[in-house]
Formats: C-alpha cells, structure tokens, sequence
C-alpha cells in the first residue's frame, strides 16, 4: 500500500526538524524519517556551547538544542516522527521507499525536503587500518552517546572545528590529547575553540601531516612530520608521537546520495565540501517539489543548517497553499537570518560556492545544459 | 601566533587590555576574542550592555571598560570561553581572575589549584576564593583565583585535579 503525505522529510538533524516545524506551523502535515534512533543528528553528541544567535540558541549546548527542537517537533500535531526509518530511494513517479524497523514502505509525498546532513572524510596514510585509527564523530558518539571512554591517549588529525571540539571533549573524559596537527598552514577551527585547548596544555601544529601510523596488531603509535609551503614533507623533521588512538577530523563531505538518485542536477563545489544538489533560492533542487536543506547542500554549522531547514520548511508548505503569503514572508526572513550569519570572513568560503551554484542555476533556467 | 598555535600574541592581548587607570579601579571583563565570527551570546548576557557586538553579528565584541562593574555573568555564557574578569584591587598583592571552567572535579573554595598560561605552562599554585556552577542548563563553572598580581594578565585557566589544600 502507498502512504500519500503532503510533506516527507528525510533526516532528524537540525534541518529536518526545523523544517518539520515550519512547514507544521503553517498548516501542513509532515512526515519526518531518520534513519537513527533518535532525532538531532548531530546534536546528540555535540556538548560544547554553540555560536550563532540567539534565534539560533546560541550560548546553549548542541545535546539540549537537539532537545528542543526533537521536543518541538515530537509534540507538534502535524508532525510525525518515524525514527529507525532510512529513506532508500526517491523514483520517478514520485514514489520513496522508507526501510522502517525491518518494514519496506512505500510513501508518495507532494514535497520532499532532504536534510540528510554528512559524513566524515577519510586520510590515506601507511597502516591506516590498524585497529584505534577512527573518525573524530565516531570517537565523539562513543563518548558522548554512549559514555564509553574512547582511548588513552589521541593523536587528533585535523585543526578544523570538529578536530578542535573533539580534542577539547577528550580532555573532558579524561582522555589524554597527544596533540593535534593541521597539514594546513592556519587553524581552520574558531579561534577560541584553539585557545581554550592549547591553555588546557594540547599543542596544536600547523604545517604537519602524518606521515605513516605503526604497531603490531593495534596502534602504537605515529609518524608525524612537516610539510613545506608546497605540502611537500621536510625530510629530516619526522617525529614519533606514542598513542593508543588516532581521530580523523579531515572534513565532512554532504551525503547526497538519495538527490544522485532522484536524478536532480548535482555539481563539485569544492567551497561547499563536494558534490551537492543545486537548489534555487527556495532550496529547491532541479527536481520540482524535492527540496534540500542543511549540510547536505554544502557542509556549514547547525545554525545555518536550522534556518535552511525553516527556509525549505516555508518554501514547501507555502507551494501546497499554506498561508502563501505569510509563507513568503517568513521564508524571506529566513533568507535574511542566513545571509547575516553567512556576511562575515568565517562565511566568505560558503558565500563563494554558493555563487558557483547560482551562476550554474542560471545556466539550467536559461537553457543551457548543466556542465 | 594565534592562527598556527592557538596562542594570542602579546599584541592581541594587549588590544583588549583596559587601561591601567581602569584596572586600577577595579573588576571588569576582557574578552579575548580576536576573530570575526558569527556568535553574539556575550552582548546578550550583559544586563548593562557594557559589551558590544556591532554592528553586525560577525564583529569582535566591544567592553565598554567605564560600563562594564566586574560582575563575571558573561563569563559563563561566552560558547568560546573567551572572556576573563580581572580585578587588580582585589589585595594588597594579589589580583582576583575569573575564568571558565567545564572539568571534573571542580575545585573547593579555599583549595590551590594549579594555574595555566594561555600556552597550559604551569605558573603556580593560587588559591580559589569561589566556585560557581554554571546551573543545570548552562554547566560552565566560574573559578575565582587570587594570583600574585603581575600574574593577573598570564593565569587563564588551571590544571584538571590535584588540587591542594592550605595556602
Ligand atoms: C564535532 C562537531 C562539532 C560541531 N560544532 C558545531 C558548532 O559548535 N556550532 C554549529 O553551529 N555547528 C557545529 N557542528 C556542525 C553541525 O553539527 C552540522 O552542521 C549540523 O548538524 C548539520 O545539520 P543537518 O541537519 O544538515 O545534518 P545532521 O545533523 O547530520 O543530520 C542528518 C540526519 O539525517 C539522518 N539521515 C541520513 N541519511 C538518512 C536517510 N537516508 N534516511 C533517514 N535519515 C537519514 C542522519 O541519521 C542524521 O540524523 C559541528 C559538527 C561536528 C561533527
Ligand atoms: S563582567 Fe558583568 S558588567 Fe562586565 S561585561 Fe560582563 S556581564 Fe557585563
Ligand atoms: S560570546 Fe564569546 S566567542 Fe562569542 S563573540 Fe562574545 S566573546 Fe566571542
């Protein structure tokens, strides 16, 4: 049997609950699919303080906004979470299948908003399948999710936020931090989150990569060493850094795989962390009616991800007649909220990928063929 | 420098510094925020607006020294545990830090605790006058040190555990 919904979204983070929300304030019925099983995405294990605004709960922990928004949605009439659901396809006659607690369903929704968020990147190094080489998300869940203390002592590879806030958590658990090194030549995490590691005693080096991991059975240790202003290693400058543990925080690439298979027009934008969907200014794909928000069009922060999710939210709901014009008004406010966070340096990468998606948007709408 | 090592130079310090006329009257806040990025919770908890983030949500944030009373509630509320309270006339040697805090166990007042630079070099041993949880919500501790006051500008943080006791 096919379940007919007005408005299906798929993925509980951020994006997805919020743009649950909006699209429920005004009027819709929505149903919300995460694969996991509990919404929040990535909020569930993030229990450092969040930037932003205070429209974007600024100031409070990533585990009690999740909250928050989980509590708003699960308690809002229009909407219905199904967790344990991971959406498989999206086809062309407007069908999606949803494996939900060992049950195919087959759902037809009149919009889809797909706010699937990221997943990590990987490094290619000698002897990086050795047991105790994982992903910083994956050491956090463990620690944060299910209170497992991860390891003795980390080597953290990756000085970008995720690699910095991972490194500060192990501290928390009392984890000890070898260190945490950046190929790059500049810290790419916030500033402050570098401060409060490096005077908790972590050195943080930039211009270092790792040069191979070592042991017998298990991880022993690494080979670090320093690259040169053309990323070329120095020889003579390797060191070894005894550890039990190494967490891998080289990025985070959007997971959009279900938009490849809808066939929406994708495109690699290296400012928005690889290939994503091109959306217009609704957030909406090429496919009309299929909606992305959040990481999964271009890695960002939780704040942004919220207001994309509310943005897609409005768009959707406003489009099946909901309070159009209030629709409107409140997508454009969301519109504005996201080019005052996006308007300073730490959101000019973000600001420049967006550019490549609109001039490639513009080529489609004037008839030229995607490149 | 602070974009390769985390570490704020002497220059980024001093650009946020108070006065000295202002130090010497008393407590007020520092923030040690030199980047722009879009976060703004700290002009939220000042009830005396004594710290600007303007005009938009991006700029560094501004004390304003001769508003600003010493009061530390932005202490806690800062994501970034950026900002520090220092009060120069706490005695007759010593100065009063209060810093941000998020380990376990947290220290007792009268206890030592061993205090850190801004690079986590060890600078001694200070006694902690006050500890305040941060609430349910909140959970970011206030730690007040009295610190020799030529240490007031280095002392940012202090070392997890081993705390003593006695003076
Ligand atoms: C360590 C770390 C620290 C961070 N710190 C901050 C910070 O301080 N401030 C900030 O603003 N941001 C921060 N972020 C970023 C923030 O967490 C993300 O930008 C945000 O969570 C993105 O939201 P999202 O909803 O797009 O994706 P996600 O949060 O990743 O949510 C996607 C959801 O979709 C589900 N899903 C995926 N595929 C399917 C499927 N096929 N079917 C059903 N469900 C599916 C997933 O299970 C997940 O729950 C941090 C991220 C990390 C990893
Ligand atoms: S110490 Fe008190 S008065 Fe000064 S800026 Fe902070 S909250 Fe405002
Ligand atoms: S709250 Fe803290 S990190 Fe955010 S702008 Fe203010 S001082 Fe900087």
């Amino acid at each position: 049997m096919i379940r007919e919904v007005e408005i299906l979204v798929a993925g509980g983070g951020p994006a997805g609950l919020c743009a649950a929300a909006a699209a429920a304030s005004l009027g819709a019925k929505v149903l919300l699919c995460e694969r996991s099983d509990v919404p929040g995405g990535q909020l569930v294990k993030q229990t450092h303080k969040f930037f932003g605004s205070e429209k974007q709960y600024a100031g409070d922990r990533g585990i009690h906004i999740g909250r928050t928004l989980a509590d708003a949605a699960v308690n809002h009439p229009n909407i219905e979470i199904l967790t344990d659901a991971a959406v498989l396809g999206i086809y062309e006659d407007g069908v999606v299948t949803v494996l939900y607690k060992n049950q195919h369903l087959k759902i037809r929704p009149k919009r889809t908003i797909v706010a699937t968020g990221a997943a990590e990147k990987f490094l290619a190094f000698p002897n990086n399948d050795l047991p105790g080489i994982y992903g910083a998300g994956a050491v956090q869940t463990l620690m944060n999710v299910h209170g497992v203390k991860p390891a003795e002592r980390v080597l953290m590879v990756g000085a970008g936020n995720i690699g910095l806030i991972v490194s500060y958590q192990l501290l928390q658990a009392g984890v000890e931090v070898a260190g945490v090194i950046e190929a790059a030549p500049r810290i790419g995490g916030y500033l402050v989150h570098a401060s409060k590691l490096r005077r908790a005693g972590v050195p943080i080096r930039t211009g270092y990569t790792i040069k191979e991991a070592y042991g017998n059975g298990k991880l022993e240790g690494a080979v670090i060493c320093r690259l040169d202003e053309n990323w070329k290693p120095v020889p003579g400058t390797e060191e070894d850094i005894r550890c039990d543990t190494i967490c891998l925080a080289v990025g985070l690439t959007p997971l959009a795989e279900l938009c490849w298979q809808a066939g929406c027009q994708m495109a690699f934008i290296r400012e928005l962390s690889g290939h994503v969907p091109v959306v217009d200014g609704n957030l909406e794909t090429s496919i009309p009616g299929l909606y992305a928000a959040g990481d999964i069009s271009g890695i960002e922060e939780a704040s942004a991800a919220m207001v994309e999710g509310r943005l897609a939210g409005y768009a959707a709901a406003g489009s099946l007649g909901y309070e159009p014009q209030k629709a409107g008004e409140l997508r454009q406010g969301a519109a504005e909220e996201l080019a005052e966070l996006r308007s300073g340096p730490a959101g000019a990468r973000i600001m420049a990928g967006l550019e490549k998606a609109a001039a490639l948007l513009a080529a489609r709408k004037g008839g030229a063929g995607p490149c | 420098m602070l974009i390769q090592d985390g570490i704020p130079t002497r220059e980024d310090i001093q650009s946020v510094t108070p006065p000295a006329h202002r130090l010497a009257q008393g407590a007020v806040a520092i923030a040690e925020c030199f980047q722009k990025i879009p976060c703004n919770p700290c002009a939220k908890a000042c009830v005396k607006k004594a710290i600007r983030v303007e005009p938009d949500i991006n700029a560094t944030p501004k004390v304003d020294f001769d508003i600003c009373n010493g009061c530390g509630a932005c202490v806690a509320r800062c994501p970034g545990l950026a900002i520090f309270v220092v009060d120069m006339t706490y005695s007759g040697g010593e100065a009063l830090v209060k810093l941000p805090f998020e380990f376990l166990p947290v220290p007792q007042e009268g206890q030592l605790a061993c205090g850190l630079s801004r690079s986590g070099e060890e600078l001694g041993w200070f006694p902690v006058v006050k500890a305040v949880s941060g609430g349910k919500r909140n959970m970011t501790c206030t730690i007040s040190l009295a610190v020799p006051k030529e240490l007031a500008m280095e002392v940012r943080n202090i070392k997890v555990g081993g705390y003593r006791d006695g003076r």
